[in-house]
């Protein structure tokens, strides 16, 4: 260490570390967090499992999608110690050895991304949406409540709102997502 | 030693085709790995740094406590202007922090966290305690600030032009439109914030001593800014950038963080550490669009041919570097007044150093212009589209020359067609669909076709018709990675398949920076280069380990002629008469920029540029307190940009064309025009709506409500 660093003092404190588990892409986990942790931070930082970005740290670009226990979640507005014992699967989860997700496929044949950052989370989040849609969750543009939801051109945009993609990938997600629901 | 090798041009087999991105199945799994995420692969226990930044907009750090800090279980160490490696070259005042206790905007980098945890490090820098001596600063851009004149505009254009007497024609015009126009702080925001890993040698007497992995445009400008600053050569930096998570003019240029982490790094060499800037921290320190007030006056005779057309631009400077961005640049060449004014003055703030955003210059210069064209038709009693027409000048009216290629027209009119224009009522305010005042709008863009010195490439037979190329660029979303081997693939004859291409590290040849729309002329043109004067040398059957390395000679159309890419823009816009809400159901781009190398690739390029466009027309404004310095908005909830329901029905078309004057490929760059003049067709698309002329973004809806 450099001449003139501020060196912390050693065993002060109490460290607030819990020791949880997780089933990451199928795989599971033990480990140790600090009860600050977030879930986006234990899979990208104890786990290095770096498929879910950080874009913001605030739930506010969805960039930190992952399913998480069938759901698609936030995981940058989670901490991790909330969540032991749960079922994480992200962007790299859903594609098998060789073989994409057809979400997944959708998204290259339609160029639903540029620089990539925000698709994982995209993609996590189109997963996410087919399932709810089948289920028949409303969104803000629903009209008809009781009715099966179609997944029309304004409802994939308006459910897909929640993450941000600043290449303006928009249209090609569109079709994406599209594509992807009519499968 | 490479050689300088004229190009011929590259018969089109794989360019012009579609080819999905190289890297696609990496990006849609989250298998690519970005900066800060090489720490978790292939670093092994790196430190994590948390900047700690001034909460004062200057005055002089005087008291600055690391203790409480330090004695946070997982903090190792507190760096600040006392403790911090001192640097070599401190002339980059942006560059050149913890060097003293100086403060010259608020949000500045004035202490380091150091931690074994994110967490710790992050409550580290949250106890950090600093206390001020304050002094009076001035934070906001007003028409009367005290201004100077920067000796040249970015990147080092001339600050001011006159041609003829613009005063005269002026007065003798027979319509005049005089009005100012305003664009907004804008913040670049690219999905993935900026970030370094960084370690130093232990051993730091020769060959590589810093090694870095950085979320940057340019690898080897990184390396040649942060050396010198450090006290090393450029050679002795490695930077990689295997994957961008976007950038847009703000991974440019290195910024603070870089020195940052370097700084970091240093006190705990050989032990890696990484640096990941958040989301509110990008907008105090990589750089945003200044803020721009535009005075635009142009004089036309009876029939809308422009007399006489003036510009002056008022905009704003830090007090710790200038940045002078060029926006009356476009108005220079852009339409035949044979009287022309331009200017630039700047105002110095006590603020964060303003930087390069997408087209900066063309975007809020084309905003003013472009706005002040459709005024300047109504005040005429013209279509807007033919008032642009009977505007076009025969040769550029900056520098004289002959235009390489001029399609504007061929623009407007193509979208005019596709668009449905000629069925657009004349008056503003005609129509009304239920609660929605609806109008169309258009207006020009235009971009230079630049290429950048500084590139060199590597071409290699690998055996069994397989070759690779090398070139130090980086694909920052653009396409690069994929359009490059199209290029390299074409100009060796073979197919796309039996290319290995490697970028986005020093060690490669070097490669100039991914901005200015220079990429691919500049990257292709050097390929190109290379792989033609491998066959030369080596034939088309060449033995494994066969080897050339080559930059590009210039083509004869970057010194004889004007080049530029134009294009027009049409917009739907609705207006809620309640709300005053404004949507687009319809945008339109129709461009010339020579030939398109890879038409997937190119389109989200081209609707991306729009979508920015978009964005910045409805949405962005960054806010400065100027109390406080303070950027109020500096998050993703409250500096509003484009959200997928925002954009309704975008699409870009282009001319067919080959510009092999300018590149081998025919191609002249596609980065930036996207953005241009889509705010000002917006604009103009709402004034037809509602008859309100707003001349100020965004067009959010108190504009409309009066």
């Amino acid at each position: 260490m450099g001449e003139g660093v501020r060196r912390a003092a050693s065993g002060y404190g109490v460290r607030m570390d819990t020791t949880i588990e997780l089933t990451v892409d199928g795989h599971r986990r033990q480990l140790t967090v600090d009860t600050r942790t977030t879930l986006l931070d234990a899979l990208r930082e104890r786990l290095a499992v770096t498929s879910p970005k950080k874009g913001c740290d605030h739930g506010q670009c969805g960039s930190c999608t992952v399913l998480l226990d069938g759901r698609r979640h936030l995981t940058c507005l989670a901490l991790a110690v909330a969540f032991d014992g749960s079922e994480v699967v992200t962007a790299e989860g859903l594609a098998a050895d060789d073989a994409l997700h057809h979400v997944q496929e959708a998204f290259l044949e339609h160029d639903g991304y540029q620089c990539g950052y925000c698709t994982p989370g995209q993609v996590c989040s189109a997963v996410g949406v087919l399932d709810e849609a089948k289920q028949g969750h409303p969104s803000h543009v629903t009209e008809d409540l009781e009715a099966d939801v179609e997944l029309t051109d304004d409802e994939i945009r308006e459910r897909m709102s929640g993450n941000l993609c600043r290449c303006g990938a928009y249209p090609g997600i569109l079709a994406a997502v599209k594509e992807a629901a009519g499968a | 030693m490479s050689t300088r090798t004229s190009t011929t041009p590259v018969t089109p087999r794989s360019m012009g085709t579609r080819l999905d991105r190289v890297d696609g199945p990496e990006k849609v799994t989250g298998r690519a790995t970005y900066a800060v995420e090489s720490a978790a692969h292939d670093t092994g226990d790196p430190l994590h740094v948390w900047l700690v930044q001034s909460t004062v907009a200057k005055g002089e750090v005087e008291r600055l406590d690391p203790a409480a800090a330090l004695a946070h279980p997982g903090v190792v160490a507190v760096l600040d202007h006392t403790s911090a490696m001192r640097l070599a070259d401190t002339d980059d005042g942006e560059l050149a922090i913890l060097q003293d206790p100086r403060v010259h905007f608020r949000g500045q980098v004035v202490a380091l966290v150091l931690a074994e945890t994110s967490e710790a490090a992050r409550e580290g820098a949250a106890l950090v305690e600093v206390s001020y001596r304050e002094e009076p600063h001035e934070a906001e851009l007003r028409e009367d600030n005290a201004t100077y004149r920067p000796e040249t505009v970015n990147p080092a254009m001339d600050t001011d032009t006159e041609d003829g007497d613009v005063d005269a024609a002026l007065a003798g015009a027979a319509v005049l439109v005089e009005q100012t126009y305003r664009t907004p702080h804008e913040h670049n925001n690219p999905m993935e914030p900026h970030a370094t890993v960084a370690r130093w040698a232990q051993d730091g007497t020769s060959g590589e001593v810093l090694d870095l992995v950085d979320s940057t445009q340019g690898v080897h400008g990184v390396a040649q800014t942060v050396g010198p600053v450090l006290g090393l050569e450029a050679t002795q930096v490695r930077v990689r950038a295997p994957y961008v998570g976007g950038g847009f003019g703000s991974k440019g240029q290195p910024h603070a963080h870089v020195v940052a982490a370097a700084l970091a790094a240093h006190a705990v060499r050989p032990r890696p550490v990484r640096l990941a800037v958040t989301r509110q921290q990008m907008f105090a320190l990589t750089g945003y669009r200044t803020a721009t007030i535009s005075h635009v006056r142009l004089g036309a005779d009876a029939d809308g041919r422009l007399v006489g057309l003036e510009h002056r631009v008022q905009e704003q400077t830090s007090a710790v570097k200038e940045f002078a961005e060029q926006t009356a640049s476009p108005s220079r060449m852009m339409y035949a007044a044979p009287a022309r004014r331009t200017s630039h003055r700047l105002a110095v703030l006590d603020v964060a150093v303003p930087s390069w955003m997408r087209a900066p210059g063309e975007m809020p210069g084309m905003f003013a212009g472009e706005v002040a064209m459709d005024e300047l038709a109504l005040a005429c009693g013209l279509d807007p589209v033919e008032l642009r027409l009977r505007n076009e000048p025969d040769l550029d009216p900056e520098t004289g020359k002959p235009f390489d290629v001029r399609r504007l027209p061929d623009c407007l009119r193509r979208g005019a067609e596709r668009f449905g224009w000629a069925d657009r009522p004349r008056e503003p305010r005609s129509r009304r669909v239920g609660d929605w005042w609806v109008g169309t709008g258009v207006a020009a863009a235009t971009y230079p076709a630049m290429k950048m010195p500084g590139n060199e490439a590597r071409v290699t037979a690998l055996g069994g018709g397989r070759y690779g190329v090398a070139i130090g660029c980086v694909d920052i979303g653009t396409g690069a990675r994929t359009v490059l081997t199209q290029i390299a693939a074409d100009a060796l004859g073979v197919d796309p398949g039996a290319v290995d291409l490697e970028v986005a590290d020093t060690r490669l040849p070097s490669a100039s920076v991914a901005g200015g729309s220079s990429g691919t002329s500049s990257w292709g043109s050097t390929v190109v280069a290379a792989a033609q004067r491998f066959r030369e040398e080596h034939g088309p059957d060449p033995a494994a380990g066969a080897e050339v390395t080559a930059s590009a000679a210039k083509s004869p159309a970057e010194t004889e002629t004007a080049n530029h890419s134009f294009g027009a823009v049409f917009c739907e816009a609705r207006v809620n008469r309640w709300t005053g809400e404004v949507r687009v159901p319809r945008l339109l781009g129709v461009y010339s920029v020579g030939r398109v190398l890879n038409p997937v690739t190119a389109r989200s390029q081209l609707v991306g540029g729009l979508v920015m466009g978009l964005s910045a027309a409805l949405f962005e404004e960054s806010w400065r307190d100027p109390r406080t310095g303070h950027v109020v908005t500096q998050d993703l909830a409250s500096y509003h940009v484009a959200a997928h329901a925002d954009v309704l029905d975008v699409d870009a078309e282009w001319l067919e064309e080959s510009d092999e004057a300018f590149t081998p490929m025919g191609s002249r760059g596609i980065g930036e025009i996207g953005i241009v003049g889509t705010a000002a067709a917006v604009a103009n698309a709402t004034h037809h709506a509602t008859g309100v002329r707003v001349r100020e973004l965004p067009l959010t809806p108190d504009r409309f409500l009066s």
